[in-house]
């Protein structure tokens, strides 16, 4: 039995409809992860699994509990950290741990083994308030509390938005720890990099899944051929001579270079010999997550 | 400023807030023009540095000049010469999107006729005619951020400091505001940003990675991948902000 099963779930807010249709399953000890711009839906598919939020159509499953009917002992077996910093700004870091591990009947010492990795990370610290603490130190305190009472299914909302590159890399490291001890993971994300950390992903976008799979078979979805120009300088410039060319479907900067498609009236042939003639450095690549994912925004 | 092509300058620039160094000795010029990505972790210093040169607070010491003023003694100056968006706040959202605009441009001191003109050529290159009159609360905030840069770019300024303005948007939506700051630098306004994107580091004519307090490096995306030997900026700012 999957540990969380969601099965069409629709949710709206007047005419805007948040959720369409939203199906899926995660294992227990899985880290599923979705990945999706600010409304796409995740917030709201997220206040609902935790039971803060109904749905207006479908089911939600956690271990076996409905979300709805069984809502008080689904709140006892999942962590939640929300999207916006909610922890008491005006205690300290340890008041803060003590006060979520006492609303649970639990105590700090006897889920400590669980949190010792992220804890001693900020223990230096266990007197500042949590206001005064840095983005990256803020979200590793959410995360302690959110996992003080030893959770069966952790959910986070968007829990590296805003923080650095190399807070990021830790945060994900402490996940993957929190996994070996056979709890389940659903975590959402802006960041598009961070799909090769989860073990399956979702790409969501205006309230739907545009797609489910293993990080990397997310190209896959991608079935045009991709080009990758390289110019000496001047990426831009190069991006709209190529958008002003009849032959060009897309053309996006990625860093330094220019991502092209050409569309189907044009034969490779054609673009080759305009590439040669233009002295353009080019290649052929393999679809990366954010071409695939703009792909897929097109077609949906 | 001795280099007319320098649009900020600063040299030894000092913030200490009680014993802790917020910014310690930071040295830098910024080229008129030029797209300058400021980079650094989580606590580095550079809210700090940025609300210096935007004349919102004192340095302890050091020398610094924005678009031609002194930061000690022409604060006024400076704000009126600079534009500046920020992911958290940026737009009013029970204003609509005219009277957003007409508001931003109204405290540049801009004349109701100009205000009334460049609005409508601006909705209409952001494709927003039809939506002038709606709230900003109901507008997506891949919209929203376009329109934000578009007024923190109004009047005109001879930089625009931008803070995390790409937080949390589509990638097609993060690609055409980085075609936005490209138009705007070919215009002529120079561009000071933040972004904890790292792809975006190399959409920068130069980089400057600040670690605790201090500028780790300057340079352009090209020379920094080759000099820490990486092929991406995250390489780059992985190596300088964990110290390994």
């Amino acid at each position: 039995m999957p540990e969380i099963a969601v099965n069409n779930l629709f949710k709206s807010y007047g005419a805007i409809n948040a959720l369409r249709d939203i199906s899926f399953q995660v294992d227990k000890a899985e880290i599923f992860g979705i990945i999706g711009p600010d409304g796409a839906g995740k917030t709201s598919l997220f206040r609902i699994l935790v039971s803060l939020l109904l749905p207006d159509k479908g089911s939600i499953q956690l271990a076996g509990l409905d979300v709805v009917k069984d809502y008080s002992q689904v709140r006892k077996i999942v962590g939640y950290m929300p999207g916006r910093f909610s922890l008491y700004q005006d205690l300290s870091v340890e008041e803060n741990l003590s006060f979520f591990a006492t609303v649970f009947g639990s105590s700090i010492e006897t889920n400590y083994d669980l949190i010792k990795d992220i804890y001693v990370q900020i223990e230096p610290f266990k007197k500042r308030l949590a206001g005064r603490l840095s983005g990256g130190m803020k979200q590793k305190l959410a995360l302690c509390c959110a996992l003080i009472h030893r959770p069966e299914v952790l959910v986070l909302d968007e829990p590296t938005t805003g923080v650095d590159a190399v807070s990021r890399v830790e945060f994900w490291d402490l996940l993957h720890k929190i996994k070996k001890e056979g709890i389940t993971i659903i975590v959402s994300t802006p960041y598009m990099d961070e799909a090769a950390r989860c073990d399956r992903v979702a790409l969501m976008q205006n309230g739907e899944f545009l797609g489910i799979s293993l990080p990397g078979d997310i190209h896959k979805a991608f079935t045009k051929i991709l080009y990758e120009l390289t110019p000496e300088q001047g990426a831009y410039k190069l991006l709209k001579t190529m958008r002003s060319e009849a032959w060009c479907e897309n053309a996006w900067l990625f860093g330094q270079s220019v991502h092209l498609t050409i569309n189907g009236n044009t034969s490779e042939n054609q673009f080759l010999s305009y590439a040669k003639g233009q002295n353009i450095e080019f290649r052929k690549i393999t679809a990366g997550i954010e071409d695939t994912f703009m792909e897929l925004m097109k077609t949906s | 400023m001795e280099n007319p092509e320098n649009i900020i300058v600063v040299n030894n620039l000092v913030k200490r807030y009680g014993d802790f160094t917020a910014n310690d000795n930071l040295c830098f010029e910024v080229r008129k023009g030029e797209i300058f990505g400021f980079l650094g972790a989580n606590g580095a210093g550079k809210t700090t540095a940025i609300r210096i040169l935007c004349g919102l607070s004192y340095p302890t010491s050091g020398e610094l000049n924005v678009a031609g003023f002194d930061v000690y003694t022409q604060r006024e100056l400076i704000k009126r010469n600079i534009g500046y968006m920020s992911q958290k706040f940026s737009l009013y959202d029970d204003l609509t999107i005219a009277e957003n605009i007409r508001f931003y441009a109204g405290i540049y001191g801009l004349s109701q006729k100009v205000i009334k003109s460049r609005t409508n050529q601006l909705l209409e290159r952001l494709g927003m005619e039809e939506i002038r009159n709606r709230l900003i609360r109901d507008v997506p905030l891949g919209w929203k951020q376009k329109l934000a840069f578009s007024v923190a770019v109004f009047h005109n300024p001879a930089v625009v400091f931008l803070d995390e303005p790409t937080g949390g948007v589509d990638p097609v939506t993060r690609r055409q505001f980085w075609e936005m700051i490209n138009e705007a630098a070919e215009e002529g306004i120079t561009v000071f940003v933040t972004t904890h994107y790292m792809d975006e580091a190399e959409y920068c004519d130069r980089v400057s990675i600040m670690v605790d307090g201090k500028i780790a490096a300057l340079d352009t995306p090209q020379n920094l991948k080759k000099s820490y030997n990486t092929n991406d900026m995250n390489g780059v700012f992985l190596t300088l902000a964990r110290g390994d």
